[in-house]
């Protein structure tokens, strides 16, 4: 049987399979305007925000004066930057010092494209329901050191060359510990697509397994309910769903050490304080970008600001459940209220109820995504700066280290848990799993330990034998902080 | 006046090798394997040299093997202008030189002048020097502590510590109608009585400022990121320091206990009960719990300086009764011939010291600040000399900088506290 449809349907509300090839790609150019109107529209918010919010921490008052509360401001500022000379300093070299601006940008821009802003199969992202979701961004994110890189080389200016080579430098620091966190959540779900992780799905196991989040059971905490036919596949949540069920929670603590792991992880990918050592401007200037002007710093700082957005999503999207609200009661407009109120049947839902929905979500992720960014603004007004030797030996002797011990843990409670599902149900193999995770967790912390007591007690002879002063800069923090009082002397 | 060393032992360095022998040589420039270094010019325009310092640095990657510091870029001829002023209009010129300490240099100069001409000072005058000197040092300390978080990296101190400098620069303004550059201690005495309601301010910003130190130690002191950036950098040994000349907190840091106001009192500092804030390790960490331990102190002086002044009276003279030197009261001008004669000489030819040297020399927040005087007899100093501390200390920085990173030579720079318009004068 011939079916008509309204042009509206072919361009909005039917499922893929069943559009011609215009509509499709109408509908690609519409999720690309809507994914970089999501990604960059909020760069200027962050900006203001930012330095309304450290005026507000400095005692101060930050810019207040363009537009209501000063919201205009870093519009004003990118307008005066794009009607700046572009300035190409004589001998750089003058293709990479051309290209890196966009080499910073781009992958940011490309990263916006798996980030998604609520669980529609179709209009979720600009590419939703990406299978590789994880993957491609950790590929992406790390082209675009390759930006500052090559503009602090291209430059042709030692300082330039000075924040190139520390963000290199740090950026074999963090990326190891940064990626062993995000594993973590991939074994945690069991897939790379960032919708499937924010709905918690283990897609190995059978659904009524997965610890703490169980799917379409009955009786678990996430039901799914594929409202299919109408071009938008929504889940509705269970109401007894809520933050516990976040990825950030699950297999407590395993979930939230690699959740920390990543926030630091997060700050240093961003050259925020207090890892800002390739643009320290009270050390190099203004380190990689201090020769470019105009648009092409621009593109850095738009770079900057928009990574700080998509890392922070990231986060999110790994960690806090994405779009989901804090309280299952919170998520969406029931869709089963809106059939009831408009007489519609099951399998019918209005598209403006879809379209509601998609605006909670992207709301919440919003609101997530802001608490974040205050708490990047917050860390940076209130820490100096990292070396970046410090950097180094924190990212390989600190956040490595943990985040190898973390993902070890949880694979095995996995392991643990697999193996004793048939004899002991899924609760039961949770818990042997926790525990034995537990258990090896503080022995682990132990060894730990024991060791720091070790070296801190031979340390403590070698000072005592004279074989290394008392004050060498190795010295920890118990040593600095018992150091002996100011003394005085009397005339 | 016996001087007290309160020197640690610290035969584990070397001197002048400026580095401790240590786990972390690794980071060390190797003469043998690396050959090739990166000359950097740091400065004169750079965010954290605190003026117009510049550092020529060599650089092994970012290890720092050589730093030269180059100066003379404030260079303002202060001290040979002096020459052609006469003693009175040259006292200007003292608060621009070291611009962050304009009344302890005032009362260096005026020190030297009064010896020169060997007046006496009333008593409510000095408590009130010694007063404004605390509050001064208190401002400088801000400027300095706001400066050195700032370069690194922590940049809210930097806001509340401006704040607080604002307030001292607030009661200098409500006692003299300037902000910085006051000139209110001069040779003779103190411009003027303090105006209405100025001792319950200085009082008021005594109270408060207590919390506020606390704060910043809250901030900084045991902040595991600041204690790694500051601790063991830059070290300096008590004999490098002295051999140097390096003088004020940045000696008294590496353990001597070397301070004017206790080996060499002046202004009644002898009457004041304080403790001087000596260190032991010598880097910059410590010298910055020194200056923090300065604050204190100086809020002890300064409150007994209040209580002091306080006491005095409201109509206690705060001028030499010495019309040579210093201008009579403003309704004398109306009875007397002589005072009337007076005035139009003070504020015309000035006074004529004797012939003869003077050296005039206090605690000022960077070390010890000298004005030598030559007098040939004349209204005009033959010759000043001024010992600007900060020129003394930043010839230390070259030591310690050897091997360390270029992110340590901020921390170092910050931490010697220079003025540059002390060093090029």
């Amino acid at each position: 049987m011939e079916t008509t449809y309204t042009i509206w349907q072919y361009l909005f509300t039917l499922p893929v399979h069943e559009i011609p090839w215009w509509a499709e790609v109408f509908r690609s150019i519409l999720r690309v305007v809507i994914g970089l109107a999501f990604g960059l529209g909020l760069v200027p918010i962050y900006v203001w925000l930012e330095r309304r919010m450290l005026g507000w921490v400095q005692g101060r008052l930050g810019p207040n004066r363009v537009g209501p509360e000063g919201l205009l401001q870093p519009i004003a500022d990118v307008i005066k930057l794009f009607m700046k000379e572009d300035i190409i300093p004589t001998n750089v070299d003058r293709g990479l010092f051309l290209i890196a601006p966009i080499i910073a940008l781009a992958p940011v821009i490309m990263s916006i494209t798996v980030i998604p802003w609520n669980g529609s199969k179709s209009w979720g992202a600009v590419a939703p329901g990406l299978d590789i979701g994880i993957l491609f961004l950790l590929g992406v994110a790390s082209i675009e050191v390759y930006g500052v890189i090559l503009a602090g080389w291209s430059s042709n200016n030692k300082y330039s060359l000075l924040g190139g080579l520390r963000a290199s430098s740090q950026v074999i620091s963090y990326e190891l510990g940064m990626g062993l966190a995000i594993i973590a959540v991939l074994l945690m779900c069991g897939t790379l697509g960032l919708q499937d992780v924010v709905r918690g799905y283990d897609l190995r196991q059978p659904h009524e397994f997965v610890a703490g989040t169980v799917l379409n059971n009955g009786q678990g905490l996430i039901n799914v309910l594929p409202l299919s036919g109408t071009g938008y596949t929504f889940y509705m949540l269970d109401w007894s769903s809520g933050f516990w069920d976040w990825n950030v929670f699950r297999m407590f603590p395993f979930g939230l050490i690699a959740c920390v792991v990543y926030m630091i992880s997060m700050i240093a990918e961003t050259n925020r304080a207090p890892f800002d050592l390739p643009e320290a401007e009270t050390e190099l200037v203004a380190g990689f970008h201090t020769e470019y002007s105009g648009f092409r710093f621009g593109a850095f700082f738009m770079s900057e600001y928009a990574n700080m957005a998509i890392v922070s999503t990231i986060c999110v999207t790994l960690f806090f459940g994405g779009w989901l609200a804090p309280l299952g009661i919170l998520n969406q407009v029931p869709i089963s209220w809106i059939q009831a109120l408009t007489q519609t049947p099951d399998s019918w839902v209005p598209w403006w109820a879809n379209l509601i929905n998609s605006l909670i979500s992207a709301l919440w992720i919003i609101l997530k995504l802001f608490t974040l960014i205050s708490m990047f603004i917050l860390v940076r007004a209130s820490y100096p700066r990292l070396r970046y030797d410090m950097l180094m030996r924190f990212g390989w002797k600190g956040l490595l280290p943990v985040a190898l011990i973390n993902l070890v843990l949880i694979a095995i409670s996995l392991a643990v848990q697999h193996s004793f599902r048939d004899s002991l149900g899924t609760a039961g193999a949770w818990w042997v799993g926790q525990i034995i995770a537990w258990a090896l967790m503080l022995a682990a912390m132990l060894v730990a330990f024991v060791s720091v007591r070790k070296s801190y007690a031979s340390r403590q002879r070698d000072i005592a034998s004279g074989e290394i002063p008392a004050d060498s800069p190795i010295v920890r923090h118990p040593v600095a902080l018992a150091l002996p009082a100011l003394t005085s002397t009397e005339k | 006046m016996s001087m007290t060393l309160a020197r640690i032992p610290q035969s584990e360095f070397k001197p002048g090798q400026g580095v401790p022998t240590g786990i972390e040589l690794e980071r060390y420039y190797d003469p043998e394997t690396d050959q090739e270094t990166m000359t950097i010019n740091m400065g004169p325009s750079h965010p954290s040299t605190h003026g117009v310092l510049r550092l020529v640095l060599e650089l092994d990657g970012e290890t720092v093997v050589k730093c030269t510091p180059h100066i003379g870029y404030l260079h303002t001829g202060i001290e040979k202008t002096m020459e052609n002023l006469s003693y009175y209009k040259a006292l200007v010129l003292t608060d621009r030189e070291d611009y962050l300490s304009n009344l302890c240099n005032n009362l260096a100069y005026s020190l030297a002048v009064e010896k020169l001409m060997d007046v006496a000072i009333p008593i409510k005058a000095q408590y009130m020097r010694v007063l404004l000197n605390e509050l001064e040092r208190i401002a400088s300390h801000m400027i300095w502590l706001g400066t050195h978080a700032l370069d690194i990296g922590a940049m809210s101190v930097f806001f509340y510590t401006w704040q607080d400098r604002d307030l001292v620069l607030e009661i200098k303004e409500h006692l003299s109608g300037v902000r910085t550059k006051t000139s209110w201690i001069c040779p003779g005495g103190l411009r003027g009585p303090a105006p209405t309601g100025w001792m319950q301010r200085v009082q008021d910003f005594l109270d408060y400022f207590p919390k506020r130190i606390e704060m910043y130690e809250t901030l900084l002191t045991n902040n595991p990121i600041w204690i790694e950036r500051t601790r063991g950098i830059g070290m300096i040994t008590a004999e490098d320091a002295l051999a140097i000349g390096v003088t004020g907190p940045t000696l008294r840091a590496s353990g001597v206990a070397l301070d004017l106001r206790k080996h060499q009192p002046y202004s009644s500092y002898e009457e004041f009960d304080f403790d001087i804030a000596v260190g032991q390790v010598g880097d910059v960490y410590e010298r910055y719990r020194v200056r923090i331990e300065e604050l204190r102190q100086s809020l002890k002086i300064a409150r007994q300086a209040w209580a002091k002044v306080n006491a005095a009276g409201e109509n206690a003279p705060v001028r030499s009764a010495d019309r040579k030197i210093a201008p009579p009261p403003r309704e004398e001008l109306d009875t007397s011939m002589e005072a009337l004669i007076h005035h139009f000489k003070l504020y015309t030819e000035g006074y004529h010291p004797p012939v003869g040297e003077a050296i005039g020399a206090v605690e000022g927040p960077r070390g010890e600040k000298a004005y030598y005087i030559v007098s040939d007899g004349s209204n005009k100093p033959y010759r000043v000399k001024i010992k600007g501390p900060s020129f003394y200390n930043l010839q230390a920085l070259p030591r310690m900088t050897e091997g360390r990173m270029v992110a340590d030579v901020v921390a170092m720079i910050g931490s010697i506290d220079i003025v540059l318009g002390d060093i090029d004068r």
